[in-house]
């Protein structure tokens, strides 16, 4: 994992104590809210409907035992004992008191971690595979240049005063599980023919009222070019991305508008102003010294199967379809990657109690090399566990309500925080996403029908990513009422697709047999092996719509 | 800032949040601002409204609370005043997906 240096130490330690004196003149009323409210957004503390709300970045999603033991601390101490796991892989406290929270910064400073640039219209947190440096076919940790970007967007004078907020994901294997074509910026880090690494660059990709699949602007940029690059579609875009209206402000409205040929000569052009002499290039020392912190752990020679597990799973039905679902082939014989899904039957999508966070830890140090890892689909991963590991670090997730499985099933559900915290929000989620799931809590069922991603939105902001769901849902309201709209096709994968609205909406008593009715057609449709998604794009919405909106 | 009572609405309150924690909090008739719904000023018309709105707005306001605005209420034979719309009965009682949560634990 990477350390901060003397630098990072006093760079978050100072902006912490800036941050206690701007709470303290607001709370005696020496600065308006005015004056306030863009210093309080910079330190990631948002006001939702009930109280205020703080972001925390987790650097693409990865944690340590000690972090994970702080964001428990700091759930228990100023928050009522719980976090939410969120799809930018950031944890939000939903009720800090205002005049507590630059203490609560501080204890999390001593951990390395912060909330800055977890708001407002600078390059936020860089989010990236859950899987990185335990999956096998990757081409190289995408942590190493996500950990570089992380650096270079911090405090970049430059780029600190953008169009609209900015996101940038890696992914260092063909499988993208950090949706990279839906982020301002995707990277996906690939190999020429040479054996040379470097970075395909997809750019203005992005949910929200007008979703984008973003255009791919180069086949491969050079390692040693890749900060040049960004910083001219950087430049492009904050010299050309439009400011008059907040709606059409995001880089993907620039690319779409100015088109992919024109956005690429510009990026282009932009690119060859920037001087050989004065291109900004990581040295293959630091590129060195940061890829040290990701060098890949310790772990034992060991053989392919486990006699111990081979012999647990056949005699707990329950713990084989665990090992099943939520547990990937990691690259190292003997080991396996574990998913923990936050989505339990009925419980809220992402959230984790203290108590859990601890239990999480606790494992984490003891059989997972220390790491834990926040996916975009609000669950957390255990990277490195031995196979023969796997039934004692299950029991204890068991015990501790954390051994749903239901990894890509249809009860592993994203959904915003919706209409019960956000005040943006038009009408509640996570109330959807319980209901789904207790409608299909039926494992059997649940496998029967396979692989499908619902993702639910409270509102066209898409922090449910609902454009990008197999069965995508948007909470509207309609004169203090609430009702959901329905999207099909959806994916978020390499394979890339926004979805289509099956037309008119539901009410909230409607939405869950609606989902039923969905399930029941695909079932009768479904060829072979074919997913929900797939059958989806082979027969496409037609057979689907005629029975949701039959009479 | 989002409109929080439809066009002719006839009763109207108003809210904000506190500036130290964020609770929600309600202006009153007493000209003070309470932690409960239930002690809302509620206006009559829309003149009344701005008046109220007017008056939950003294200068050194933002010493206190944040951005108040109006919002509907209905009135109803059974339970008196409610909230209009979902946003503000969420926001008067606290997540529905957490009933410990929020005003609504508080009152149990």
């Amino acid at each position: 994992m990477y350390r901060y240096d003397e630098f990072d130490h006093q760079l978050v330690a100072e902006r912490v104590e800036q941050f206690r004196g701007q709470v303290a003149r607001r709370v005696a009323g020496e600065i308006t809210e005015d004056a306030f409210k863009p210093l309080r957004l910079m330190n990631g503390v948002y006001l939702q409907l009930h109280a205020y709300m703080l972001r925390v970045a987790i650097p693409y999603g990865t944690l340590s035992s000690k972090q994970m033991r702080m964001l428990a601390h700091l759930a228990r101490e100023y928050d009522r004992g719980y976090g939410h796991f969120t799809t930018r892989q950031n944890i939000q406290y939903n009720w800090p008191a205002l005049d507590r929270i630059p203490d609560l910064l501080q204890e999390l400073a001593s951990v390395e971690m912060h909330a800055i640039q977890t708001s407002g219209n600078c390059i936020r947190n860089v989010t990236s595979d859950q899987y990185a440096g335990a999956i096998a076919d990757e081409v190289e940790d995408p942590r190493i240049i996500s950990e570089i970007i992380r650096q270079w967007s911090t405090f970049h004078p430059e780029f600190s005063y953008l169009p609209r907020k900015f996101k940038i994901a890696v992914t260092g294997h063909k499988n993208d599980r950090a949706a990279i074509k839906l982020h301002d910026i995707g990277i996906v880090i690939v190999k020429n023919a040479a054996g040379e690494i470097g970075y395909e660059v997809h750019v203005g990709g992005g949910q929200g009222r007008t979703p984008f699949i973003a255009k791919k602007m180069s086949d491969f940029v050079p390692a040693a070019q890749l900060l040049a690059y960004l910083e001219a579609v950087m430049r492009v875009y904050n010299m050309l991305g439009r400011r008059d209206n907040s709606y059409k402000a995001r880089i993907k409205i620039l690319v779409h508008e100015t088109g992919e040929e024109e956005m690429r000569r510009l990026v282009e052009a932009e690119f060859a102003k920037i001087d050989a002499s004065q291109m900004l290039t990581v040295p293959q020392e630091e590129i060195d010294r940061i890829a040290a912190y990701f060098a890949p752990p310790a772990l034992q020679e060991l053989p392919a199967a486990s006699a111990s597990l081979d012999a647990a799973r056949a005699s707990d039905t329950a713990f084989d379809h665990w090992v099943t679902t939520n547990v990937v082939s990691h690259v190292k014989p003997g080991y396996g990657i574990v998913n923990i899904s936050l989505k339990p039957i009925g419980g809220i999508p992402g959230d984790a109690s203290d108590a859990q966070m601890d239990v999480i830890a606790d494992l984490a140090e003891t059989y997972a090399q220390d790491e834990v890892r926040v996916t975009h689909e609000q669950n957390l991963v255990l990277p490195h566990v031995k196979l023969d590991d796997l039934k004692t670090v299950y029991d204890t997730l068991l015990a501790h309500g954390l051994a749903t499985p239901n990894l890509g099933m249809i009860s592993d559900t994203i959904a915003c925080p919706g209409l019960d915290y956000c005040n943006l929000a038009n009408a509640r989620s996570i109330p959807l996403a319980q209901e789904i799931s207790n409608r299909f809590a039926d494992l059997d069922r649940q496998y029967d029908i396979g692989e499908l991603k619902i993702k639910i939105s409270g509102c066209i902001n898409a922090c449910g990513h609902h454009h990008v769901g197999h069965i995508g849902i948007l909470g509207v309201d309609k004169k203090g009422t609430e009702f959901y709209q329905i999207s099909l096709g959806g994916s978020a994968d390499e394979n890339a697709s926004l979805g289509d609205i099956t037309g008119r909406a539901f009410t909230e008593d409607d939405i869950v047999d609606a989902i039923e009715n969905l399930v029941a057609s695909y079932v009768d449709l479904r060829q072979g092996g074919e997913r929900f998604i797939d059958t989806y794009r082979r027969v496409g919405m037609q057979p689907f719509k005629e029975r949701l909106y039959a009479e | 800032m989002a409109q929080h009572s439809a066009k002719g609405a006839r009763f109207q309150a108003v809210t904000a949040n506190r500036l130290t924690d964020g609770e929600v909090v309600y202006f009153t008739d007493a000209g003070h601002w309470s932690l409960s719904f239930s002690e809302a000023a509620i206006a009559d018309g829309a003149e009344a409204a701005e008046a109220l709105l007017a008056g939950a707005m003294p200068a050194d306001f933002e010493a206190h609370v944040l951005d108040p605005y109006l919002f509907e209420v209905l009135q109803d034979a059974q339970t008196g005043y409610q909230p209009a719309s979902v946003r503000e009965t969420i926001r008067a009682k606290g997540p529905t997906i957490r009933l410990d949560l929020g005003k609504q634990a508080i009152a149990s």
